[in-house]
């Protein structure tokens, strides 16, 4: 097969980005939508094409990596070489078809979604640097390619979280979103360093082949305790962390909120915050076999993280904030299937984290544009000004009732199937990571019930305007991303994308799919007692738990921590001694010097007055002097 | 004749012109039509370069020309260039080119600021294609005098003592630089032949270690008080902050970098073994300098000032790649100290726009700029973004060929210092992030703002010219790091051997 076309693939967005960023205003705001749409139309179809072409042509019984294109770009030394190119193996063209799909669908949405903002046009700009920034990564042949393109999705999650930048809390999300991935890439970067250096090469391929030198003569050396491998996987995951917002990396995803709707579910739901997921699978060979130790590290602070986000997301009021933390809770889920998971045979979890990514980004970029609609019709986020919405929006109540079984894991919509796959993994490695994951899973059914309910159901506040149901161009990519969350379950995942790209036998486990069913239902059932309808009981349970509930509700107060140490401890105990030091004590030396200079030359100044008596008594004590030391020292 | 000299004539031809023209808008067009001139011929320059290398001529030096000046101390005018002078010439090129239409605008002795302003540019130029020791020096000189003029009569706040302080400390700088060169000199034949001034014919000679020891800490540190090494930067904030826009602009983006290239060509490449007993100094205090640069840089709330420690941090790495002695790092340094040439200046065009228009350079009294001057803060943006190395950007390229290159030494020593340098990374982004967030975005804080005008079309020229330079390094930095590296082999053998 040959896959040259697949440049199209990077090109067009990138073109589309510096046309529409180029002409700028000179554009019809409508124009710059259509055009961006049209050529995400192009692409999206492009993605399927070589998804069809991909998955259609196996080699025997496997799945082989092919670089489809490959660009010298810049060269460090004889081995370390950044090429700009194109990878084509199970795992990139799965991703490829998840980011074209959400993203078109975003595009749409947002010609609705978005129309009559200032920036139409730069949003749409933006949003083709994003895709751009996406692809590039998802289809990177080497590491640092990828960290390439992940310092380029920072940026235009940057401009997007920034997107309203005459408010001052959406500059301040951006710029934080901004600041704690940097942080993270420092770890991720530090990584390559490492990892590049032991194994000379930035190569994929030649890092995740089980015969190559990364694998079978990993590097002997120490440090603190640790062998490096494990220290250069784990800062590698830090980037990912801080990507996927892991906890405690996890504090810039509620903030960056402050965006548009649409563009909180295509980065900050589905495709962005994922990367990280993408990341450890796209190493995973190497993980698995140098560094166990770092996967266990992943399983635990993904466990934690989805029990962490899942208990703030019962608390939230803010919908999208809701959503925001679930989206923390469902990467745990994928972080422990990949941390709990084997390679080869013994690679369920690689396959379930992946599964799980596909099927999320479905349903959580349906959960998003359908809060997005329900803000669009209430203008407000708080779903204590929204209820009863389900008479006024038909379409969006259906398809976010959708959404909220699949992620609930009800069968048999795609999210029970993900989930149990991950469940199942986790069952085998590991029982308190499974026992953590399976009372997540009752959590969430709760939170996103409670949503929910408190949206469409409970009591109906008085509406400025009556709320009415969105314009097609909004309703069409909910139904389409409903229908998706209803069937990619049935995706023959394991057929198609594992750990070593043959084909995992997987069983289907009754005993754990049982009560994994039996505790959304709980979820489900308890959301509806306390908030189908108006009632005090809410009130009364957060009072009984006030201590955890104001807890949850100020998110475990680890912003407070962060903000105390960027802003007591660097700005105030740093930065300003070290102006302070290089005002005073630096310079003050070379003004001292100068000013010694001066003073002395002033001093010795009147030593030339041209006065005559006076040279004639310098010259005479001069030379008595000289007379005096001459016959001394003789 | 040799086509390098066309460098120094056309500045020269440029200054008569202007001696003799009399009105303003003369003065700037004939300025404006000499640094085109010039720029133009640094890229037919670079033609003739690969055109040389093509046809396969693989000398050290390309265009070597040399004629006796001052025969009794054999003062030599010796003229040559390689990929790293070439890479440094366009930089200066560019940047001169931006300068001039950054200051279309003086009207204070335009004829007399414009003479200087050149002359400056003159000595840039003839410095990197010098080959002799003394004639550098000389052309060195030749760039640092004009400066004192041009911050004293054309600069702003406190200029008298700035002006002051950044000519006394350079001539500092120079005065250790001269025992350096003349250690140097009459060390440069121990076997007894003659006494010579020539670089290339130095390089070749085995200095005694003792000499070495001592003068490469003169050399060294009288050219690194010109890179701004810390803690000899301190020139560089109050001299920016009073010198007038394309003073800025040529100097942090050019004249800093004579610093580190001196560093590089003389003091490390003429002095090797000193600079492998000595480097562990240089590179404590460079990467202090780095984070220093970049924490002191949080504080400030003057644009200039920001900007003065940003390039106390940015030409840190500088020196610090250079002293890693590797290939890979030694690239770096050369392409960081393009990147940071164009985007320092880039940053001091729009700092002189924007003040321009508020009169005030203090960020926290300005706000929500992007609203009323959209062009100037986009491209501020893409200066910010350059500057803390986005991919696609020049910054991005430069920063990681250092970081990867000084990785390649494996002891503890370098990776600490390494670690700590790789760490500006992300205080670069807060200060970057801050300045935008304040000063660009959120809502307008003065309405007199809603006022202001958007950049004219001689401002877009300067800015755009400079936009189109980081970038194209940025998407395309083989060609310019294959162009770098090329003659480096032969000279990082004699360091390491």
């Amino acid at each position: 097969m040959n896959y040259s076309y697949t440049l199209l693939i990077l090109l067009l967005p990138i073109l589309i980005f510096l046309f529409i960023g180029l002409m700028g205003d000179k554009m019809k705001p409508q124009l710059s939508g259509l055009l961006g749409t049209s050529g995400l139309l192009v692409l999206t179809l492009l993605s399927y094409f070589t998804a069809f072409n991909y998955f259609g042509h196996r080699v025997g019984e496997s799945f082989k990596a092919i670089e489809a294109f490959q660009l010298l770009w810049l060269q460090f030394t004889d081995s370390l070489i950044i090429h700009i190119g194109i990878l084509l193996d199970p795992l990139s063209v799965m991703m490829l078809v998840v980011i074209t799909t959400v993203s078109l669908m975003v595009h749409i949405y947002s010609l609705g979604y978005m129309k009559g903002e200032k920036g139409f046009t730069r949003y749409y700009a933006f949003l083709s640097l994003f895709t751009f920034s996406m692809l590039g990564l998802v289809l990177a042949t080497n590491i640092f390619q990828m960290y390439i393109f992940w310092e380029l999705v920072g940026v235009s999650s940057y401009l997007l979280i920034g997107f309203y930048y005459e408010r001052p809390s959406a500059v301040a999300a951006a710029k934080k979103a901004f600041i704690v991935t940097r942080f993270a890439d420092l770890g991720f970067l530090l990584g390559i360093l490492i990892l590049s250096f032991y194994t000379n090469t930035f190569d994929f391929i030649k890092l995740t082949d089980l015969n190559g030198l990364a694998i079978t003569q990993p590097t002997t050396a120490v440090f603190m305790g640790l062998s490096v491998t494990t220290w250069a996987m784990l800062l590698i995951f830090m980037g990912g962390a801080g990507k996927s917002a892991m906890f405690p990396l996890h504090i810039w995803l509620p903030d960056a909120m402050e965006g548009p709707t649409p563009v909180s579910a295509l980065i900050h739901a589905a495709t962005m915050v994922v990367a990280g997921v993408y990341l450890v699978a796209r190493l995973f060979p190497l993980y698995s076999y140098t560094s166990p130790d770092s996967l266990e590290v992943i399983a635990y602070i993904g466990s934690f993280t989805s029990l962490f986000a899942a208990v703030i997301a019962c608390t939230q009021l803010d919908i999208k904030r809701v959503l925001a933390f679930s989206t923390l809770s469902q990467i745990g889920y994928m972080m422990v299937a990949l941390g709990v998971s084997g390679y080869g045979n013994e690679g369920l979890g690689y396959m379930a984290s992946l599964f799980h990514l596909f099927t999320h980004a479905f349903f959580k970029a349906l959960l998003f544009l359908g809060a997005g609609s329900v803000i669009h019709a209430v203008h407000s986020n708080l779903m204590t000004e929204m209820g009863g919405l389900k008479k006024y929006m038909p379409i969006t109540h259906i398809t976010f009732l959708i959404a909220c079984l699949t992620i609930a894991g009800i069968p048999p919509l795609s999210g029970f199937f993900s989930k149990d796959e991950i469940l199942v993994a986790a069952f085998e490695h590991n029982k308190i990571i499974f026992a953590v994951q399976w009372l997540v899973a009752g959590i969430t059914a709760f939170y996103m019930f409670r949503l929910y309910f408190n949206i469409f159901w409970n009591h109906t506040p008085e509406y400025h305007h009556a709320p009415h149901e969105s314009p097609a161009t909004m309703t069409i990519p909910l139904i389409f991303l409903a229908a998706a969350s209803i069937f990619s379950g049935f995706v023959p995942f394991h057929d198609l994308i594992t750990s070593d790209g043959n084909p995992l036998h997987t069983e289907f486990h009754w005993m754990i799919a049982g009560p994994s069913i039996l505790i959304a239902v709980v979820g489900i059932s308890v959301a509806y007692v306390l908030y189908a309808k108006k009632n005090s009981k809410p009130e009364s349970i957060a009072t009984n738990l006030k201590g955890l509930y104001t807890m949850a509700f100020h998110k475990f107060y680890i912003d407070e921590v962060y903000l105390f140490i960027t802003h007591k401890v660097i700005f105030n105990f740093i930065s300003r001694p070290v102006a302070w030091f290089d005002r005073h004590i630096v310079d003050g030396t070379m003004n001292l010097i100068g000013n010694s200079t001066v003073y002395f030359s002033g001093a010795i100044k009147k030593m030339q007055s041209g006065q005559m008596q006076w040279y004639i008594w310098y010259f005479t004590s001069g030379v008595l002097l000289l007379v005096f030391l001459v016959m001394y020292l003789n | 004749m040799n086509p390098l000299l066309i460098l120094l004539i056309i500045p020269l031809l440029t200054i008569v012109g202007i001696a003799f023209v009399k009105d303003v808008t003369k003065v700037r067009l004939v300025s404006a039509i000499g640094m085109s001139a010039q720029l133009v011929y640094a890229f037919i320059l670079l033609y003739l370069f690969y055109q040389q290398r093509n046809a396969g001529n693989t000398d050290d030096m390309l265009f070597v020309s040399t004629t006796m000046w001052y025969e009794s101390f054999n003062i030599q005018l010796k003229f040559g260039i390689d990929g790293i002078s070439m890479a440094m010439i366009m930089l200066t090129a560019i940047v001169t080119f931006a300068g001039i239409f950054a200051s279309w605008q003086v009207d204070h002795l335009p004829k007399e600021f414009f003479i200087s302003l050149i002359i400056l540019a003159g000595g840039v130029f003839g410095f990197f294609i010098s080959l002799d020791l003394f004639t550098m020096f000389l052309f060195y000189e030749m760039a640092v005098i004009p400066m004192y003029l041009l911050i004293g009569l054309w600069g702003s706040g406190p200029k008298e003592y700035s002006a002051m302080k950044l000519t006394l400390m350079l001539m500092g700088g120079s005065a250790l630089l001269m025992v350096g060169l003349l250690g140097i000199y009459f060390n440069s034949a121990p076997d007894g032949g003659r006494l010579t001034y020539d670089l290339t014919e130095i390089a070749k000679v085995n200095i005694p270690l003792a000499a070495q020891l001592f003068f490469f800490p003169f050399t060294f540190v009288g050219f690194g008080v010109l890179g701004a090494m810390f803690p000899f930067h301190t020139w560089s904030p109050d001299g920016h902050a009073s010198a007038p826009t394309a003073v800025s602009m040529l100097h942090a983006g050019v004249l800093m970098k004579l610093g580190g290239y001196g560093c590089f060509r003389v003091a490390m490449y003429l002095l090797p073994e000193a600079a492998h007993e000595l480097a562990w100094i240089f590179i404590t205090l460079t990467s202090i300098s780095v984070v220093y640069g970049a924490f002191g840089a949080i504080w400030q709330k003057d644009l200039k000032y920001i900007n003065a420690y940003s390039s106390v941090s940015h030409c840190g790495l500088v020196l610090f790649a250079l002293l890693m002695m590797n290939e890979t790092a030694t690239t770096g340094a050369i392409l960081q100290m393009i990147s940071h040439g164009l985007m320092t200046a880039l940053f001091f065009a729009l700092i002189g726009m924007i003040y321009g228009r508020t009169h005030t350079r203090m960020i926290n009294e300005m706000g929500g700029l992007m609203k009323v001057i959209p062009f100037l803060s986009v491209i501020y943006v893409i200066a910010g973004l350059a500057s803390l190395g986005l991919p696609g950007l020049s910054g991005f390229v430069a920063e990681m060929t250092i970081f990867v290159g000084s990785f390649q030494h494996t002891d503890m020593f370098h990776r600490v210092a390494t670690i700590v340098a790789i760490s500006s990374i992300v205080i670069t982004a807060v200060y970057i992030l801050r300045v935008v967030g304040t000063l660009l975005l959120g809502p307008i804080t003065n309405n007199h703002y809603l006022e202001l005008k958007d950049a004219q079309w001689f401002e877009k020229i300067s800015g755009v010219t400079l936009v189109i330079a980081i970038a194209i390094i940025g998407l395309t930095p083989f060609w310019l790091s294959d162009l770098i590296r090329e003659p480096l082999a032969q000279m990082i053998q004699t360091l390491t051997n």
